[in-house]
């Protein structure tokens, strides 16, 4: 009965508020050791650290944990959740993140290049079932410039072509699967609604 | 003759085929079969668990579906990164039967969850290191080599279940029944930034900078990956790192198979090893013939 009562007063409303797509991480069992900013290979380079992302989405506040840079930084290395002692899913955490930004097409500036990387990868593998890279850098830099005009991004690498092509790792014309209408309707009935 | 379904991903029919070339190559002289799944599609990798999580499970479902109709019970996929994806769906397919249903009509085949994703390392766990040792032709007494595991290799550990997250020792073990010897140090399990290459450049530069100095600091002459972004990043990137940082590391990066070919006889042509971009050493690996 103690029990019953201690909890219905405080911890039993925070959980509350941790979204549905978050089931599966464990997130609620975070008590912020700060294991994961510890060992993160990319802590130093993000605006927020990873552990204050966990207490923005356990403590309601989604909306900033979807804004901030780091969730895109994050290299998904998995380390995080390798440490956790709490078996918390921290990059599982974040990839929910990412998914609830994409969805909602949040993405603060910094971050849009990641954005557009991933966006134009996906988009590769719609439409040939698997990954041409010629196609996806001239995707991602078109994608890429046609938002910040960055002239030294899109002609960088540009020296890499002549080395790539020496080395027969140069294909202008890449594989494609032979059923690539299932690879669209796959695509498709994963993308409802977005 | 042992026999495996074999799932290359698109890195390996990509840039990096350099890296399947030398996985046939090894695998040919170790008389290992490799069954190439029929018209597989890419496993989605980060850009499909960053940006829709049921995409993350379709793509490498329809894999493991056209592996299960074809009766290939174990595929060898060399990439981490679609070995991972493939082994954390199939997980998932096998708990939930809800799921099995959903995915099976998304991907337009029946799909259980009954197939054994393995890596290169795995690979070579199952031909068997005496074998291994047995079939050495050249040891490689004149390898000093920092085994590099990155992320993917064993990470999430409770998904992959394969070595040591924090100390992994299978690489120094099939190392060391190739004559090579390993060093100790501290970067083996760091991430390089991965697939982040284009996307993130200075990370990838940063990160990667750091492990091939650590290696050099503790007295390896060579890395040795096995996983095609690592060696994209360390091999090919090596230049630019070396131009950002004032640096010159000059440090040759080995796929394992590349060192498991060299050691069994084969020339580093053969194995692909004149298509990386950091060539220092070939000549000096390989000593006497046994």
């Amino acid at each position: 009965m103690m029990m019953k009562e201690i909890h219905s007063g405080g911890p039993a409303a925070v959980e509350s508020e941790i979204p549905e797509a978050f089931s599966g991480t464990d997130i609620e069992n975070c008590y912020q050791c700060g294991k994961c900013t510890a060992g993160c290979p990319v802590a130093e380079m993000m605006d927020v650290m990873p552990n204050q992302i966990l207490l923005w989405v356990q403590s309601g506040h989604l909306d900033k944990a979807l804004r901030c840079d780091a969730i895109w930084y994050c290299v998904s290395c998995q380390l995080c959740t390798t440490r956790c002692p709490k078996l918390v899913d921290c990059a599982g955490v974040i990839d929910v993140l990412r998914q609830l930004a994409a969805e909602q097409g949040i993405t603060a500036p910094h971050q849009q290049r990641i954005v557009a990387f991933q966006r134009a990868f996906l988009e590769n593998i719609r439409r040939n079932g698997r990954l041409n890279e010629v196609e996806l850098i001239a995707e991602f830099k078109t994608r890429a410039f046609l938002k910040d005009f960055n002239v030294p991004l899109l002609m960088k690498d540009s020296l890499l072509a002549p080395k790539l092509m020496q080395r027969s790792k140069f294909h202008v014309i890449g594989e494609k699967v032979k059923d690539r209408g299932v690879v669209k309707r796959i695509f498709e009935r994963c993308m409802k609604g977005e | 003759m042992m026999q495996f379904g074999y799932y290359p991903g698109c890195a390996l029919h990509g840039s990096s085929n350099d890296y399947e070339k030398s996985v046939r190559a090894c695998l040919d002289a170790l008389d290992v079969y490799l069954m190439e799944l029929e018209d597989w599609i890419c496993c989605g990798a980060t850009a499909a668990h960053s940006l829709n999580h049921k995409l993350s499970v379709a793509l490498p479902a329809r894999n493991l579906a056209i592996a299960e109709r074809d009766g290939l019970s174990e595929v060898l996929a060399p990439c981490p990164m679609c070995s991972m994806e493939l082994i954390k769906a199939n997980g998932r397919l096998q708990k939930d039967a809800a799921l099995r249903k959903e995915i099976s009509e998304i991907v337009e085949l029946n799909v259980e969850g009954k197939t054994e994703t393995i890596n290169l390392i795995q690979l070579f766990q199952k031909v068997g290191v005496d074998a291994l040792r047995a079939a050495v032709k050249k040891p490689l007494e004149n390898i000093s080599a920092a085994c590099y595991y990155g992320c993917l290799l064993t990470r999430p550990p409770k998904v992959l279940q394969f070595d040591d997250c924090e100390r992994p020792h299978s690489m120094e073990t099939i190392l060391e029944a190739l004559g090579a010897s390993s060093v100790t140090w501290n970067y083996a399990t760091e991430c390089c930034g991965a697939g982040m290459t284009m996307a993130n450049e200075a990370t990838v530069l940063d990160l990667s900078n750091k492990i091939l100095a650590n290696a050099i600091a503790h007295g390896a002459n060579c890395i040795v990956v096995a996983c095609p972004m690592c060696h994209i990043n360390l091999d090919m990137k090596q230049a630019d790192i070396e131009r950002e940082f004032g640096v010159k590391h000059d440090l040759m990066v080995y796929y394992l198979s590349d060192l498991v070919g060299l050691a069994l006889g084969l020339d580093e042509k053969q194995l692909g090893i004149d298509k990386h971009f950091v060539v220092t050493q070939p000549k000096k690996i390989a000593t006497a013939e046994r």
